[in-house]
């Protein structure tokens, strides 16, 4: 048979781009369930790490049931919605009217201390960038944070994945008074004492920006939520107060 | 296939050695340069890199060895960037379930293994006119040949600019930061690397006399 006849390149074509997709479609549907897992377990290992524990992938899902205690899911004006928010997917979220966008929230319980998890989602130089950022109890202070990428540039941007990264954001505040301040990267490095910068990563710029820029949006969108639960904290700072004065009171009555 | 007696014959051996110094794809051909300059910052992408180059090198080779009758030539480049784009999507797919940690460093570097011209450059030089075995042997040989070079530029650079290896502080443990030891910023870079592969082709050409020009 003459193979470059005209008829048999098209023949031969269709033929080998059916056999190729058909075995690449199987192996993608045979194989999904399997990377399902691990990219849940994956989570998990993330928002685990953002509250400063540790674990390896296998044993994350029993230690991640252990200390996250809710999974609830907000509204744009931060009202509590039902919704699953370990299964709700930023990617989607993001891209969707400002309004409909629903925001998942996780709280963890941390020697009796909530902390609360905040998933982030933005952009890097060469694609998306994502994390979680870990609020302390006042909902002020940040107590830890992990970020993570697909293809940022290996030892430049794609080093937002390393603890020397991340480690500096521990400590830093979201709130300067009253008003929101993001944590800003900062090139060159922060100021020592600055308590919304870090230092960014020399030759990953645009990375480090995005980090900033993902930070300031996603957490904008939970003020209402910090209010609210600082609003809450304070009133019952204060009926503690009442009472342990009461109690004092008294106990200077019976001196008496 | 050939036959069994020939199978590691001197000839079939010396497709697995050439390319290792006589015949680098990398040092003497000068291919693959884009790649060597991309992922050699770090020691363990390019390590990676180096085995699934591997991998999709001899697999690419022996599918192609194998059809090469029945490619029209007309047509055999889209064939065979059709062939390595499937084997890359496949190789990642399964290390994206079975090896995920593997998969993470890897999944930037696969647009990279397509583009690959060493890849290319052997399915079109060699698989297209040669038996299967011979074509794998071929395909294992470049890679080695590929990989020790980008092992070697890795290595260095990753030592010199920010003095880890696999990601161990090993400038930190000797204490050369104490006697005023600063990482070279420039290592990092590409130009850098560029220049790690010209030393390495200099040291190369004044050992080995076979690649002396005569005057």
């Amino acid at each position: 048979m003459d193979i470059n006849k005209n008829s048999y390149i098209f023949g031969f074509a269709t033929i080998l781009i059916v056999i190729l997709s058909a075995i690449l479609s199987t192996s993608y549907m045979r194989l999904k369930p399997f990377q399902k897992i691990n990219i849940d377990l994956e989570k998990q290992q993330n928002i685990l790490n953002s509250i400063g524990i540790n674990v390896d992938r296998d044993s994350a899902k029993e230690t991640y049931s252990e200390y996250i205690k809710e999974e609830i899911v907000l509204d744009i004006n931060c009202f509590e919605i039902p919704g699953n928010a370990f299964e709700l997917d930023l990617a989607i979220e993001l891209k969707k009217d400002e309004r409909k966008q629903k925001l998942p929230l996780f709280i963890s319980e941390l020697e009796g201390n909530k902390k609360y998890i905040i998933p982030l989602r933005g952009k890097g130089l060469w694609g998306p960038i994502w994390g979680f950022i870990a609020l302390d109890d006042d909902l002020t202070t940040i107590f830890g944070a992990v970020f993570d990428h697909s293809k940022e540039t290996p030892g430049l941007g794609a080093e937002i994945n390393t603890t020397s990264f991340q480690d500096p954001f521990r400590g830093k505040t979201i709130f300067e008074d009253e008003d929101f301040t993001s944590i800003t990267v900062i090139k060159g490095g922060a100021k020592e004492g600055d308590m919304h910068g870090v230092d960014a990563i020399s030759g990953g710029t645009i990375t480090s920006n995005g980090v900033s820029d993902m930070i300031q949006e996603r957490l904008s969108r939970y003020l209402p939520y910090f209010k609210k639960k600082i609003e809450e904290s304070k009133v019952k700072a204060i009926f503690n107060f009442m009472d342990t004065t009461s109690i004092n009171y008294d106990t200077l009555q019976i001196i008496q | 296939m050939s036959n069994k007696k020939s199978i590691f014959s001197k000839k079939n051996k010396k497709l697995i050695t050439d390319p290792l110094n006589d015949n680098n794809p990398v040092t003497v051909q000068v291919l693959g340069i884009c790649s060597a300059l991309a992922i050699t910052v770090k020691l363990k992408p390019a390590i990676v890199m180096a085995i699934s180059v591997l991998v999709v090198l001899s697999l690419a080779n022996v599918i192609i060895s194998l059809m090469r009758k029945m490619i029209p030539s007309r047509i055999r480049i889209i064939v065979q960037l059709v062939v390595i784009a499937s084997l890359v999507i496949l190789v990642d797919q399964v290390l994206k379930a079975f090896v995920y940690d593997v998969s993470k460093e890897l999944s930037v570097f696969v647009g990279l293994i397509i583009t690959n011209c060493i890849i290319m450059g052997r399915l079109e030089a060699f698989a297209m006119a040669n038996s299967p075995w011979q074509s794998f042997l071929d395909g294992l040989g470049n890679a080695f040949g590929y990989g020790w070079l980008l092992i070697v530029v890795a290595f260095f650079r990753e030592l010199l600019g920010s003095g880890t290896l696999l990601g161990y502080q090993i400038i930190d443990k000797i204490g050369l930061y104490n006697l005023g030891y600063e990482d070279n910023g420039m290592m990092i870079l590409p130009p850098m690397a560029l220049i790690t592969v010209g030393i390495i082709i200099w040291i190369q050409r004044t050992k080995n006399n076979k690649l002396i020009e005569s005057k």
